[in-house]
């Protein structure tokens, strides 16, 4: 298998804050790696140093094969797809122009390769083709949650980060988009690391689950093994919630 | 009654004194305007010299416009062009304050998305902060073109145009209807520039997606 992110021995800080301690994890193509734990543990933290937004104060973060401390950053993120809890969709941008974002960026992209790729990806994220022109305030949370997601996919990115990128939906929209999320990974075969705070979702969501505890990577596995052998009584507590 | 009297019976001097004003109105918004959004720009990104600008373009603010103009005279001579700098250096405030403030306001976190999903600097600027900003800049722009076109009232007291001529010579001649007249037109060219604007700010914020 294929190595496609590699976090060796690193630590970060806010000012005096520390807030990760040598945490060390090696995700593989194609793995759906979700990130459980309380607030402040560091998950946030952790997934954003894998596209450069938060920078170790120790360790080395490699990602498709570059190290992030001499690559040119800006380039990595364009082949990293990121969405975030709430969408953030830019809000003076029609649906059309947020999804085409990231491939804009490269190049000057003309109405009908735009109008092309917005209806690809907003089928992908099952919405109707008609929606490409309203802006996201014209939008439901659920439908920006699906077109934030279609906009950290639109450059055919690798490995796509997402950070609880279903909290702010209801209940029955967030069971449809993880059925979306899962299918779209067999499809496209796209390496995700997933931070929520439900174990319900990591348990349906993960090929793999990282729980962490105060900064540090507390237990690892898949939904059998940490229900099997749970490391402690955080981890039980954890998980019968 | 006797206002429009004298509208029609002075009407070349108002003409050409309105004509007069609207040409060095023009001139120092668009000299402020072009300053004052490069100053905001470059003071957002550098948080330590914002400090010191911001203080200095306020301090200015508080010089009595009549001293600033005593001020420029050595230095610039009487005139339209002594005129014209004094207005664009009044006009930089609400400019700058309102492009930094535009600026550094916007959602921090829609910002680390934009820089997330892998934009340099300038795509970071001019495709993500700036038009985000943009409806508080405008804004900031209307204020400012209402403060010189009153200001521009007292640009006659250093011999340059506008329709400020047509008010001190009326305070001279004792003729108060005269200096009421030129009073009344920039008031209305201050409310039409001003009603002007707020239609292209609508413009803006609807292309903008914004309500």
């Amino acid at each position: 298998m294929n190595k496609v992110i590699e976090i060796r021995e690193c630590s970060a800080a806010y000012g005096e804050n520390a807030v990760l301690h040598k945490v060390s994890l090696t995700i593989e193509q194609g793995e759906l790696v979700v990130i459980i734990g309380p607030s402040g543990c560091g998950k946030t933290t952790l997934l954003k140093m894998i596209n450069g937004i938060v920078t170790p104060t120790e360790g080395e973060v490699i990602v498709n094969g570059e190290a992030l401390a001499s690559c040119d950053l800006v380039a990595l993120r364009r082949q990293i797809g990121y969405a975030v809890q709430g969408a953030k969709l830019f809000p003076h941008m029609t649906v059309r122009d947020n999804i085409c974002y990231v491939p804009g960026l490269e190049k000057k992209m003309t109405a009908e390769e735009k109008q092309h790729l917005a209806g690809r990806m907003l089928e992908m994220v099952q919405l109707p083709a008609h929606l490409a022109g309203r802006f996201p305030r014209q939008l439901s949370g659920g439908q920006q949650q699906r077109v934030g997601i279609a906009r950290a996919m639109a450059a055919d990115a690798g490995i796509l980060l997402m950070d609880e990128p279903f909290g702010a939906v209801d209940e029955i929209t967030r069971k449809g988009l993880q059925e979306e999320l899962l299918s779209l990974q067999e499809k496209t075969g796209v390496t995700i690391v997933f931070i929520t705070h439900d174990i319900d979702e990591a348990f349906k969501l993960g090929s793999r689950i990282l729980i962490m505890k105060e900064g540090c990577i507390w237990q690892e596995g898949t939904a059998g093994e940490l229900t099997e052998a749970p490391r402690d009584v955080f981890v039980r507590k954890l998980l019968n919630r | 009654m006797q206002i429009l009297q004298i509208f029609w019976d002075r009407r070349e001097l108002f003409i050409t004194c309105l004509l007069e004003h609207i040409r060095i109105s023009l001139t120092a918004v668009l000299c402020a305007g072009i300053l004052g959004i490069l100053t905001g720009i470059l003071i957002s990104r550098h948080k330590k010299a914002a400090g010191v600008v911001l203080g200095i373009v306020n301090v200015i603010y508080t010089i009595p416009s009549i001293s600033l103009l005593g001020f420029l005279i050595p230095l610039t001579g009487i005139g339209n062009r002594t005129a014209i700098i004094a207005l664009t250096v009044y006009g930089l405030l609400p400019i700058v304050r309102n492009t930094y403030t535009g600026l550094t306001t916007v959602d921090a976190t829609i910002l680390e998305v934009a820089e997330g999903l892998g934009s340099d600097g300038r795509q970071m600027m001019f495709r993500i902060r700036f038009p985000l900003a943009l409806p508080v800049i405008i804004s900031g722009f209307r204020n400012m073109v209402v403060m010189i076109i009153a200001m521009g009232g007292i640009a006659s007291f250093i011999g340059a145009g506008g329709l400020g001529v047509a008010i001190y010579r009326g305070i001279t001649t004792y003729n108060m209807t005269l200096t009421a007249a030129g009073s009344i037109l920039i008031a209305l060219l201050a409310l039409v520039s001003d009603r002007l604007l707020s239609l292209a700010e609508k413009a803006v914020n609807r292309r903008y997606g914004i309500e």
